[in-house]
């Protein structure tokens, strides 16, 4: 059924799809209408299961790690100053392998005060341990949400993940977006049953107690190898899914349009279906442009990003955050995966700061750039700010 | 027995007991009961915060379980009749 809803909408009905059985969210824009869309869908009796109302965005988490513990399938929301919050928790949530699926609105981290998106606030958790999901559109929001729980409660896998929606962009935008319904996402989602859960009458244990240097580094080697694994699983979930409800995403990486390219653009989140329009109409005249559209940050797609290094002969990575003093994440990264003596030129674009929109006009610009230096075959500067008031002349 | 990460449970959960764990081993100083001063009071037991003093029968003079003694001090400061002397662990 076709359904005309808005990105947090479509994350909450995911979250009733999924079968939920405990939420614990606090509201912060551009996020509250999936905590206030499923406390009414709790409150009415639309969905079975307990809504906890906490004090704080910390709070939320730790009561969703206390109920994945006794075997619940748990959701939560979040954006910026609130997720930030959550910090030690995240961290908390993925040492212990929580399954916690968390839609982010990505916003902006203060101050000053902002409430517009861009991805500084999910790309500073980069280190926390979750699975890291960035959403093109509403459709994917929703069709990721029901995946994202079936990637991280694998028991191989047990790893939290965000599934990030662009805020205001995607969260607070109508789109058409097609709901499976109830049995079809049954039969997709089995229950949660994790190996370990809290039960203190047969088998009481203890959980998360102190671990000595002389195991901790094996810890961390094994939470390491529940993150590799996950590379396999999202393509296999998504391959099952594609089966089932017919829309595929790519897995962790898509190829838009890079076959026999000469210059390729890596995006990630709603400024991808933009991008994608502008390379449609450059292919049109003839320019030979495509596009990257990072899906997983984390895992990090290494090993299918290498392959820029035979597919084109320059690489632009835009970043919708800026990591001070070093530049763009996803560029950092994606330089490091692309390094070898003779590996292709890469350049970063930083736009889309709080919340400034990235136009069709600034991707052309950026695809005519790397169309420019393409000749000369190597980069004028390694880092461009988009449409900078005062910036170079050529954004204009 | 674990040997390699390969042992470790899926998830950070304890498979044994709190029992097989030997946090005697964290100790550098023991404690040492002379029963000559001692009273049997037992507010070295009651202090204990390991539950490593042990008094099998009533009247009997406590004794202390190495397997599990961290070695603290505690019950030395609180005894009445300084009847506890920590020494070092060789
Ligand atoms: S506190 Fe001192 S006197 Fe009392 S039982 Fe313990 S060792 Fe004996
Ligand atoms: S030294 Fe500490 S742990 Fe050991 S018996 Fe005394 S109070 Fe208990």
């Amino acid at each position: 059924m076709i359904e005309i809803i808005t990105s947090n909408y479509a994350a909450a009905y995911a979250a009733k799809l999924s079968r939920v059985e405990v939420i614990a969210a606090y509201p912060i824009t551009p996020q509250t209408s999936i905590s206030e869309k499923l406390a009414e869908l709790v409150d009415t009796g639309e969905m079975d299961a307990k809504y906890i109302k906490v004090e704080s965005e910390h709070s939320a988490m730790a009561a969703v790690i206390g109920a994945s513990y006794v075997g619940a399938r748990t959701f939560t929301a979040t954006s910026s100053q609130g997720l930030a919050l959550m910090h030690e928790n995240l961290i908390w949530a993925a040492g212990v392998n929580r399954p916690i699926v968390m839609p982010v609105a990505a916003r902006a981290l203060s101050g000053p005060w902002t409430i517009w998106s861009d991805h500084s606030d999910v790309i500073s958790e980069r280190d926390a341990g979750w699975m890291q999901f960035f959403c093109e559109n509403n459709q994917e929001t929703l069709d990721m949400t029901i995946m994202a729980y079936k990637i991280a409660e694998d028991r191989e896998i047990m790893t939290p993940a965000m599934v990030i929606e662009d805020g205001f962009i995607l969260s607070h935008t109508v789109e058409a977006v097609d709901m499976p319904s109830q049995e079809e996402v049954d039969d997709f989602l089995p229950p949660f049953d994790p190996e370990f859960k809290i039960d203190f009458k047969s088998e009481p244990r203890r959980y998360a107690g102190v671990l000595a240097p002389d195991w901790w580094q094996e810890h961390r080697y094994r939470r390491m190898l529940d993150m590799e694994h996950s590379k396999e699983k999202i393509v296999e979930v998504e391959r099952d899914f594609e089966r089932r409800f017919g829309r595929s995403y790519g897995g962790l990486v898509e190829f838009y349009r890079c076959d026999d390219a000469d210059v390729a653009l890596v995006i990630a989140g709603a400024p991808t279906g933009t991008a994608k329009d502008v390379v449609d109409e450059m292919r049109d005249r003839g320019k030979k442009v495509g596009l990257v559209k990072l899906r997983s940050f984390r895992p990090f797609p290494g090993e299918e990003l290498v392959k820029l290094n035979d597919m084109v002969s320059m690489v632009g990575v835009f970043d919708k955050s800026y990591t001070m003093g070093q530049g763009g994440a996803f560029f950092q990264e994606i330089r490091n995966a692309l390094y070898s003596p003779d590996g292709v030129p890469i350049k970063n674009y930083i736009g889309g700061l709080g919340g400034r929109d990235v136009t069709k006009k600034n991707i052309e610009l950026i695809f005519e750039d790397l169309l420019s230096l393409s000749k000369k075959g190597k980069v004028d500067r390694i880092i461009d700010w988009v449409a900078l008031k005062g910036g170079p002349r050529r954004w204009e | 027995m674990l040997r390699s990460y390969e042992d470790l449970p899926s998830t950070p959960v304890s498979l044994q007991s709190t029992e097989d764990i030997m946090t005697g081993n964290w100790r550098t100083m023991r404690p040492v009961i002379d029963e000559e001063k001692c009273i049997r009071c037992y507010i070295c037991w009651k202090f204990c915060p390991d539950m490593s003093i042990e008094v099998e029968e009533a009247d009997d003079f406590p004794t202390v379980n190495l397997d599990y003694c961290k070695g603290c001090g505690i019950c030395a400061n609180e005894c009445p009749k300084d009847a506890i002397e920590m020494v070092r662990e060789e």
